[in-house]
């Protein structure tokens, strides 16, 4: 009967999720900000259980995770649940921390469980001890500015081509840019 | 930065996403392959001058549609491995499908062969170079495949590169076809396959270093 329950409980989670990021595909931003706050709790619980000797580590690889998840969008299958398309890159990305800092015997579960990404929740975040506004501000200014118009501002795409004299596709490609720059920055630790 | 903020920026002003932008990514990234491959061919190989008679053989068909199946399910599973939580099954098994056919026929081919005849049926004229200058076109063709897994997301690296390795050596082969003189499927068979394994092996080796992200 339990078993029942959590399975139902993860289908809710994943078709919720979902119908919240395919709104967000579709340029609706609430629905998107609903979707990687909801995402970054998974995630935080996620992380949280496979970085026993690491803590500290949890918070900085939320925020790269959610990152990614943003850069990688476009490579989604709406075909394909989105758990597995979620936790393929969490995995990928706790993958590639541990495998940097050499130190697999941090694992204390074999990552392919069965439980599932949405199985779990954690909404207490810590702090990151990484900052991403300190690595956006060493972006090249003109990826740093639309960011900074577009993305903290809120200002419209229009607004901020008329402001800094760019055309509205190029500061689409620089928001775009700059956070991909931004996600090989915090993956190289500069 | 907290998490919240970066969400709220992550959010705040959302592009819509088109969908599929991967498809038109490889059919790119295989367009430009091939042509460069076929440029190198005709650099330094040339078209066969005796094409226009081994078209009318029944065994250059075979050898083509044998190499065209092995591409096209080369670019399936190189298309599911740049995406994050895709399925790789059943594709193994497709792949294995008309490798094994074309052991059969090639198997079969020598055994009606008569004994003093098999040798040549199995090392042709070009045994020595066929894999290497397989391998050689598939350059131009990995190189594009590698650019167009580079915008998706490949998770699974070495298999990822793999894949990248295995399309470009059936796209090299489709390509080789034009140069090469050898027809029987029992040279196809080991020759050519082994000449598409060359870059898979390559790609398999290079994978996390070319794609990780």
């Amino acid at each position: 009967m339990q078993r029942t329950d959590n399975k139902a409980r993860l289908t809710a989670g994943e078709n919720r999720l979902k119908d919240l990021f395919v709104l967000g595909q579709a340029g609706d931003a609430d629905a998107y900000k609903s979707f990687l706050t909801e995402l970054s709790g998974h995630l935080r619980a996620y992380l949280r259980r496979r970085l026993g000797a690491l803590p500290d580590e949890v918070e900085d690889l939320v925020q790269e995770t959610l990152l990614a998840v943003h850069n990688q969008r476009h490579t989604y299958d709406v075909d394909r649940p989105l758990t597995a398309w979620v936790q393929a890159i969490a995995k990928f990305k706790l993958v590639d921390l541990l495998r940097r800092r050499a130190c697999r015997e941090a694992l204390t579960d074999p990552l392919d469980d069965e439980v599932g990404l949405f199985a779990a929740t954690a909404t207490e975040s810590s702090d990151a001890r990484r900052d991403v506004a300190k690595l956006l501000d060493g972006l090249p200014d003109r990826q740093r500015q639309a960011i900074a118009l577009v993305k903290l501002e809120g200002r419209s795409v229009a607004e901020t081509a008329r402001m800094t004299g760019m055309s509205e596709s190029s500061v689409k490609v620089g928001i775009h840019r700059g956070l991909k720059a931004l996600a090989a920055k915090i993956r190289n630790g500069t | 930065m907290r998490t919240d903020e970066l969400v709220d920026l992550l959010a705040c002003n959302v592009e819509v996403v088109a969908p599929d932008s991967g498809a038109r990514r490889f059919a790119w990234a295989l367009g430009a392959g091939a042509l460069g491959a076929a440029l190198l061919m005709a650099a330094t190989l040339g078209v066969n001058p005796a094409l226009a008679a081994y078209v009318q053989q029944p065994t250059f068909w075979l050898k083509v549609v044998f190499v065209a199946v092995l591409a096209a399910i080369g670019l399936v599973m190189a298309q599911r491995l740049s995406r994050p939580g895709a399925r790789l099954a059943p594709m193994p098994a497709v792949l294995a499908m008309p490798v094994l056919a074309m052991w059969m026929i090639g198997a079969a081919a020598l055994l009606s062969a008569p004994a003093e005849a098999r040798a040549g049926a199995f090392f042709g004229q070009t045994w020595a170079v066929c894999p290497l200058l397989v391998a050689m076109l598939a350059a131009p063709v990995f190189a594009g495949v590698i650019w167009a897994m580079k915008g998706l997301a490949p998770t699974r690296l070495r298999l990822a590169g793999a894949a990248a390795g295995f399309l470009s050596g059936a796209v090299g082969a489709l390509v080789y076809c034009l140069h090469c003189p050898e027809l029987a499927p029992s040279f196809i068979a080991f020759w050519y396959l082994l000449g598409m394994l060359i870059p898979t092996v390559v790609g398999a080796a290079l994978g996390s270093r070319l794609l990780q992200w």
